[in-house]
């Protein structure tokens, strides 16, 4: 008798296993189709959508959209006021970024190289304990602690300092009436919200630096500090472009920090909101959010340029 | 401390490193000579790798000193020692391009630009790696990284170059071809080499003298010949080559002494059960248990008829006509091949 491969009974998931086994194309199409759908259609698709709104324009008089191709809309982009929106959250995105990356990279590296064990389970928990909370419940923590009678302000009243702090709220660009109000809340509320963002990329990054290169550069006669600078940072930067992405992304889309803390000047998110709800200037919402999109791509071209990606 | 070859280039002397219970080094004592090529040969976990990390710095001794080129060592950093290592993962920088990674102890210790690209493409070319200063290392084969590994440590010209198993992820052709040229680059630089490695051809093939490492302790340390041929202990004979170890009864019926005794294979003559065999030979009987063809020899493995196996190879020097499996054969060997040890 001459049988030919299946030593098990031929059951019905088997057979099934089998024809799969024998067609892994089939399994990649499978595997791929609904990604690949919903990526395309309902992500790429709606971003044409916002793109094709944006080339058309608003009749003042009706207020319809007037479905013909034009740059009218781009060019209101440039007018004075939205250029200094357009400014106010790039320059936002970028302290928030620079603070960001401060704060978390000792933070990070402590967690990449030193934490073990329980304590490296604490700190992942630590930094991710924030996401686990309503976003808008922290944004309205962040009120009341930044508020005039919260207790940040309070803490510095009692330390005597309470001058201080109102002088520098009335220095220019700061200036607010209590640190709610003012930038430098803004800035504090967006980065206390993005921070692990900066964290998890960057302590990845360090993560992935084995220990015997360390070794091999003290071997080769350099000191921890030159170790540092030579070797552990310059294999950091992908995970701190990478989180750069993230909370220079977020803060430029953000619409409600900058609505409930910090003073009353509006954001890039802010304006896309009101242009497609009260003003019902949906092409000029379009236009705008393609703000952060185009300030996206250059940013990542400049880091692919600067070398960010090299290491990875 | 009195050799005749000159300065001692390390000397270990009482050195113990404990972690909690674990005695890695116990209480070790050994010298190595200046210039020669030294290996530490034992099985893993057996002390050699913590001690060449000791030598490097990167751990400190629990107790006792550690003395290269008489400066006790302790408490000093890897970075303020002359020596240098080349890794067993090589530890590439993978940011830097091979010249960059070659020329970095020379850039830590500010040799101007000029002059440390020039080092670094001579010591690349002493490694057969001309011209390919400008890859990263990413893009070499690991034989290729090795060599790398092996310049960007030389260059400093260390009084003394640690190896920490830097063959152990080549494949065996690549693996005899840089030993082989291991010893060339050593002879021609005059360094020091300390070799750590738990492969015993290379051990023998390439040191001037090796120590072997058992738990935490120095078993023997002799040149290669003398600890083929010599072995101390037990363990030694059994870790470098094949061991033949015979014991108790098994040694009473072959030698006649119940002491442990060890012959190797190559000592051990195989003949017919109806061959004449010399009058001074000791002999012993037993059936062939099994037949290992290797091509320029062939294995034997023999159960002896007074208890216990031993391992007899023949060169197949021509088509002779072989016992087979299950045959009984005639072993005999000459009585200063055996190696008896104290129990």
């Amino acid at each position: 008798m001459t049988t030919t491969g299946a030593a098990r009974p031929r059951s019905l998931s088997n057979s099934f296993s089998t024809f799969l086994y024998q067609r892994p194309r089939l399994v990649l199409a499978l595997l791929l189709v609904p990604p690949l759908l919903w990526l395309g259609i309902i992500y790429l698709g709606s971003l044409f959508t916002l793109l094709a709104q944006s080339f058309f324009s608003i009749d003042d008089f009706t207020a319809q959209t007037i479905y013909e191709p034009t740059l009218a809309t781009y060019a209101r982009l440039f007018t004075a006021t939205n250029l200094s929106i357009i400014f106010r959250t790039l320059a936002m995105a970028s302290v928030v970024t620079v603070i960001s990356g401060i704060i978390a990279f000792p933070l990070a590296y402590y967690i990449a190289r030193f934490a073990s064990g329980r304590m490296k389970a604490l700190f992942y928990v630590a930094v991710m304990l924030p996401l686990w909370s309503n976003y808008l419940v922290r944004v309205y923590a962040w009120k009341l602690i930044l508020a005039k009678e919260g207790a940040i302000h309070w803490s510095i009243n009692s330390l005597g300092l309470g001058p201080v702090l109102d002088w520098i709220l009335t220095l220019p660009v700061v200036e607010g009436s209590s640190l709610s109000t003012s930038y430098i809340g803004t800035t504090l509320t967006f980065v206390y919200i993005w921070l692990p963002f900066m964290v998890l990329p960057i302590q990845a990054a360090l993560e992935r630096v084995p220990r015997s290169l360390l070794e091999a550069s003290s071997d080769l006669g350099a000191r921890p500090n030159e170790t540092f600078r030579k070797v552990i940072f310059p294999l950091a930067i992908p995970g701190i472009a990478a989180g750069s992405i993230f909370t220079f992304s977020l803060t430029l889309g953000d619409y409600i920090i900058p609505q409930l803390i910090g003073s009353s000047r509006p954001f890039i998110g802010q304006a896309v909101y009101q242009f497609q709800g009260t003003a019902g200037d949906i092409p000029m919402a379009a236009a705008f959010a393609m703000v952060p999109i185009v300030i996206m791509a250059i940013y990542l071209a400049i880091a692919k340029r600067l070398g960010a990606f090299d290491a990875l | 401390m009195t050799s005749s070859s000159g300065a001692t280039a390390v000397s270990f002397q009482n050195v113990s490193r404990h972690y909690g219970a674990v005695k890695a080094v116990d209480d070790v004592n050994f010298d190595i000579r200046d210039g020669e090529f030294f290996a530490m040969l034992g099985p893993s976990g057996s002390g050699k790798t913590t001690c060449l990390r000791l030598i490097a710095g990167f751990e400190q001794p629990t107790a006792g000193h550690v003395v290269v080129h008489g400066v006790n060592m302790n408490g000093v950093p890897p970075y303020d020692r002359d020596v240098n290592t080349v890794f067993q993962d090589y530890a590439l920088f993978p940011h830097m391009t091979v010249l960059d990674n070659v020329a970095y102890g020379l850039m830590i210790r500010k040799v101007p630009v000029a002059q440390r690209r020039q080092q670094a493409e001579e010591m690349l070319e002493m490694v057969a790696l001309g011209g390919f200063g400008g890859r990263k290392p990413s893009q070499l084969s690991g034989g290729q990284r090795q060599r790398v590994a092996l310049a960007r440590a030389l260059v400093n010209h260390p009084k003394v170059l640690l190896l920490d198993e830097p063959l152990g992820a080549l494949d065996l052709k690549l693996r005899e071809q840089m030993q082989v040229e291991l010893k060339a680059i050593q002879r021609r630089v005059g360094i020091t080499f300390v070799y750590v490695t738990h492969d015993q051809g290379e051990a023998l093939s390439m040191s001037d003298r090796v120590a072997v490492f058992n738990q935490g302790k120095i078993e023997q340390l002799a040149s290669p010949i003398e600890l083929y041929e010599k072995p101390a202990t037990t363990f030694v004979a059994g870790f470098v080559g094949i061991s033949n170890l015979l014991e108790g009864a098994a040694a009473r019926a072959a030698t006649g002494a119940e002491q442990a005794c060890s012959i190797r294979p190559e000592k051990i003559h195989l003949e017919r059960s109806d061959a004449a065999i010399p009058a001074d030979a000791m002999t012993a009987r037993g059936r062939v248990s099994s037949i290992l063809y290797l091509g320029a020899n062939t294995r034997y493995e023999v159960a002896l008829e007074g208890g216990g196996e031993l391992t007899v190879t023949l060169q197949n020097r021509e088509a002779h006509a072989e016992p087979a499996e299950g045959e009984t054969v005639q072993l005999w060997w000459e009585a200063r091949h055996l190696m008896r040890f104290a129990q």
